[in-house]
């Protein structure tokens, strides 16, 4: 017997660690739970790390009111596959109640919104910790976060002044009214979460594989159009086309990209030839350089 | 396909930027956007070439600064193997920065410019990398194109290095000479430097031996969680949820569970809803034993002839990261496997002068980024081994009471 474990079996260990560390060093802690791929993998490890207990803790899910409908079912099936608690926070809600203003104009998009909607989601769950499926081989901002992150009471990221994380030792003290962001999948690339979803067969929402959608191209993004949260304007086509999409987000912002990938093998082998990243056809990381960056310090995922 | 994490240190100036990034640009890890946006940037700032030290600064003021402020993790893979690095700046706040990303590192990997040959900072990072006790260093004698690729530059540079890692506990060191910016001996040899009869570094990379460095002898399983489902199917399963740190751990075998000391055999070891016969590191399973025992997070799982020591007088390296001074009797939260205590720092023995490896014995003032040698006393007995023997229960780290930031990061001698 060679003790070795490949590259698939040590990320995934060493993410159960750390979700088993977040159940013992918080009080309340849940899943940020978005219907993408990576918070997808975030929960089939965390049923991992537990079993043959449930999941012992709740899925939040923000829901901008821009979801793809395929999103929403894959999430309704998965809660009630595994008996777990789901809690939904409202941006539509967040609007009503006067909290945060609907952008306008023809690239309006409730991305920003979602921040004040998961902070008072997260204050009125007491929530501690929430983990979530960032990784930081995504985006620039994202490379320097810590398993364990610290938010101030106001759910601030303060990038510059970090806990160092040594060894496997995570800190997760915290005064009152500070909590966490904890990210068990930071370690993992885009190509591992896709081949670990080979090797656990796990089950992913329809538009991760091709399909013919309704698009619009707007700046060299193909977005999945939908009559009730794009405006056209002047010289806007929309046209059938087949396309997949890399990530999941909010309908306004999430990019397509065309593809004829209709199962993993043909992902994987797409996304090994890809040149371009993921979040290339993220309108939301296009308003500026820094546009993550702005958007964590103030709170976001 | 296994995984090699190792670390880099270096200046602005060394080439270090441009090796991580021909690593990734010839693995085929930076994209095409990112590349643009870099190449943006790069424009803006008024250079003619691409500074890929941009790929690695991601937040504003690094950019706008040109300066790495924290540790960045970069990923690439080759068909053989994928690689986790660890990029530590060299100067702001630089043993902090080298410590935490030496702690997780396999490997580390150190840059010596061609022409300037061994610099207070090629010492300062091999002995950080020395005292963590990673096992291997890459030595890249790099600007070699400067030197007229001349072999006798490197030997130069290799013996000296050579006298002064005697003075270190590093396994296994090996010397490349590399043009970062020409790519001679990084991916490919190159026909430059036919002197040279070693791997290129990427070579190097993927073919080290990494697998003996791990304790499979002294079994040690701390618990993090006890699992119990209270559902029908499995009413009365009890598993202890962790991590093998060190050790092959099998069902059938005989246990003790410190500190109670209780003994049991292992009756299961799962992994989700997979059984396996047996586990090691660094394996996150769930166990279950013959007897019900009374064991909870804190506690260790070993072997009754092969126990660490429970102790509450510790002698150990200190690395400190805090922005306050080490207060020699006040108390601190330690952190140690998955157990908690508090402790008092009782006496400075020395700091170390990490450029000279001097002791220094009357200077007891430490600061961020000493290195020093101390002993604790603890309020509970820990369960240890040294850090030689066993990375994962030699190490700590130190937590101060007030704002809970973790100030020290200690290695049990």
């Amino acid at each position: 017997m060679n003790y070795n474990l490949d590259h698939l079996s040590e990320l995934e260990s060493e993410s159960i660690f750390i979700i088993r560390e977040a159940f013992a060093q918080f009080e309340n802690p849940c899943i940020l739970f978005s219907g993408g791929k990576d918070s997808i993998v975030t929960t089939h490890l965390a049923l991992k790390a537990f079993y043959p207990a449930k999941l012992p803790f709740p899925l939040v899910h923000i829901d901008t009111g821009h979801n793809f409908k395929e999103t929403l079912d894959f999430r309704d099936a998965l809660v009630k596959e595994n008996g777990a608690r789901l809690i939904v926070g409202s941006v539509q809600k967040s609007i009503d109640d006067g909290k945060v203003a609907e952008e306008t104009g023809v690239n309006a998009s409730r991305n920003k919104l979602q921040t004040t909607t998961l902070l008072d989601t997260i204050e009125e769950g007491q929530f501690d910790a929430c983990l979530g499926g960032a990784r930081r081989d995504e985006e620039k901002a994202r490379a320097k976060e810590r398993f364990f992150s610290h938010r101030d009471d106001f759910g601030q990221w303060d990038p510059k002044n970090q806990r160092p994380e040594l060894w496997n030792i995570l800190n997760g003290r915290k005064k009152m009214g500070e909590n966490f962001r904890v990210f068990p999948i930071s370690n993992w690339t885009e190509m591992d979460i896709w081949q670990y979803i080979k090797r656990e067969q796990i089950a992913l929402p329809s538009l991760y594989f091709a399909h013919e959608r309704d698009v619009l191209e707007r700046h060299g993004v193909l977005l999945g159009y939908d009559k009730n949260v794009h405006t056209l304007r002047e010289g806007d086509k929309v046209e059938k086309r087949m396309i997949r999409f890399r990530t999941i987000g909010d309908i306004s912002i999430t990019g397509a990209s065309e593809s004829t990938a209709d199962d993993l093998d043909k992902i994987i082998a797409e996304v090994a030839a890809a040149r371009v990243t993921e979040r290339s056809g993220r309108a939301d990381d296009k308003r500026s350089d820094s546009a993550m960056e702005d958007r964590k310090k103030e709170g976001y995922f | 396909m296994d995984l090699l994490r190792f670390s880099t240190a270096g200046s602005v100036d060394d080439g270090k930027s441009t090796l991580i990034g021909r690593l990734l640009y010839d693995s085929k890890t930076i994209f095409e956007d990112q590349l643009e946006s870099i190449e943006g940037a790069s424009n803006k700032k008024g250079l003619d070439h691409v500074d890929l030290s941009l790929l690695t600064d991601g937040l504003r003021d690094e950019r706008e600064q040109g300066i790495t402020i924290d540790v960045a993790y970069r990923y690439f893979a080759t068909p053989k193997r994928k690689f986790i690095i660890a990029d530590t700046p060299g100067h702001i706040q630089y043993t902090r920065n080298m410590v935490t990303g030496a702690s997780t590192s396999n490997l580390a990997l150190i840059l010596i410019d061609a022409r300037k040959g061994i610099l207070e900072q090629t010492k300062r990072h091999s002995f950080i990398a020395s005292l963590l006790q990673i096992k291997h260093i890459i030595v890249c004698v790099n600007k070699m194109d400067l030197v007229d690729y001349g072999e006798e530059t490197f030997e130069e540079i290799k013996a000296a290095y050579i006298d002064f890692a005697s003075k270190l506990d590093v396994e296994d060191i090996r010397f490349i000479p590399i043009s970062a910016l020409k790519g001679d001996n990084v991916v490919d040899k190159g026909d430059k430097m036919d002197w040279y009869s070693g791997g290129s570094l990427l070579n190097t990379l993927e073919e080290i031996y990494i697998s003996s460095d791990r304790n499979l002898i002294d079994c040690r399983f701390p618990v993090q969680n006890v699992i119990r489902p209270h559902s029908d199917e499995y009413h009365d399963y009890r598993g202890y949820a962790g991590r093998v740190e060190s050790g092959v751990f099998k069902v059938g075998d005989e246990v003790m569970t410190l500190p109670t000391g209780f003994t049991s055999k292992i009756k299961t070891i799962n992994c989700g809803k997979a059984d396996v016969a047996e586990a090691f590191p660094p394996m996150s399973v769930c166990m279950t034993l013959e007897d019900d025992i009374d064991t909870s997070r804190g506690d260790m799982i070993v072997r009754v002839k092969n126990q660490p020591e429970a102790t509450q007088d510790l002698d150990v390296m200190l690395c400190w990261l805090g922005d306050n001074k080490l207060v020699v009797g006040k108390k601190y939260i330690i952190r140690h496997t998955s157990n908690e205590a508090r402790t008092i720092i009782k006496e400075i023995q020395y700091k170390v002068d990490i450029n000279t490896l001097h002791r220094l014995k009357e200077d007891k003032n430490i600061a961020m980024n000493d290195i020093s040698r101390v002993t604790l006393r603890t309020t509970k007995p820990l369960l240890v081994d040294s850090y030689k023997n066993n990375k994962s229960t030699g190490s700590f780290i130190i937590v101060d009471e007030g704002d809970f930031n973790t100030v020290a990061a200690g290695m049990i001698i």
